[in-house]
């Protein structure tokens, strides 16, 4: 199974203005992986689905902000 | 030709007095990345692609005016009852002084929407890549909204959004499969 982000450590210099941030992160979301969409893939209820934005599970990778603690998301 | 319902795609709540958003959502709406990009791109797209994927790009060029009429709700809740203080404290001011309240297609930095935003190559190969790479861009804008905004409600709308560009990149990816033609037909060469 694909993770939803992926991260690394750029280098930090001694010399560096501001205060580094160590870990950086970004989205790799589930259509990277999928190739052509296999049949019979798990769905979601048609009103979960509209609140979701996709019909397929396997699809569904929410983005929070760090403004909205507690609901996940990428580390900061 | 269309048929329109007059509803939006999802509904669309901004719990917070906050024009500086809306600063932030106009590049979803004019911006290179944008939904009036996508949708123009898409469907100016379909007259030179194989038939089996005309679909495709009706579908969801269609899909990202309903988007763009997303955001245009977004940013019109956030900027109808500002005052001119508010609009300074924003940073909005040069739209306003062109624009009042109006919208208006340009993009986060007020460059105007332009057709060099938009490409098309008239090789499907090359088309559809384009169009995979502008779904991610506009992912990814949302992600850098999204980190920007602290309206629970809004950002429930663009989680929405996020999503989409996300299944339509996938899809996008399934037509360039469709073309490539190789699928599954164990040709041995």
């Amino acid at each position: 199974m694909s993770t939803h982000f992926k991260t690394y450590h750029p280098y930090v210099s001694p010399f560096d203005p501001c205060p580094p941030i160590l870990e950086k992160a970004y989205s790799t979301p589930p259509n990277l992986y999928m190739g052509f969409q296999p049949p019979n893939l798990p769905q979601f209820s048609p009103i979960e689905a509209l609140k979701a934005g996709t019909l397929w599970k396997a699809f569904y990778d929410p983005w929070y902000g760090p403004l909205e603690p507690g609901k996940g998301g990428l580390p900061q | 030709m269309w048929i329109y319902e007059k509803k939006l795609q999802y509904p669309v709540r901004v719990s917070t007095c906050n024009p500086k958003l809306a600063k932030y959502l106009i590049e979803q709406y004019g911006g290179a990345d944008g939904e009036l990009s996508a949708a123009l791109r898409y469907l100016n797209q379909r007259y030179s692609i194989p038939d089996k994927v005309i679909g495709l790009l009706t579908d969801i060029g269609t899909e990202e005016f309903a988007h763009l009429e997303m955001i245009a709700t977004m940013v019109y809740k956030l900027t109808k009852d500002a005052t001119p203080e508010q609009i300074k404290a924003a940073g909005i001011e040069d739209h306003y002084v062109d624009h009042d309240k109006g919208l208006f297609y340009h993009n986060a930095a007020g460059v105007p929407w332009t057709a060099s935003f938009i490409q098309a190559k008239g090789d499907p190969i090359a088309d559809l890549y384009e169009d995979i790479a502008a779904e991610e861009k506009a992912r990814a804008t949302y992600q850098w909204i999204i980190n920007l905004s602290d309206d629970p409600d809004l950002n429930d709308g663009l989680r929405f959004l996020r999503e989409r560009e996300i299944v339509h990149s996938q899809r996008f990816r399934e037509a360039v499969e469709i073309l490539k033609d190789e699928q599954g037909k164990k040709k041995i060469f």
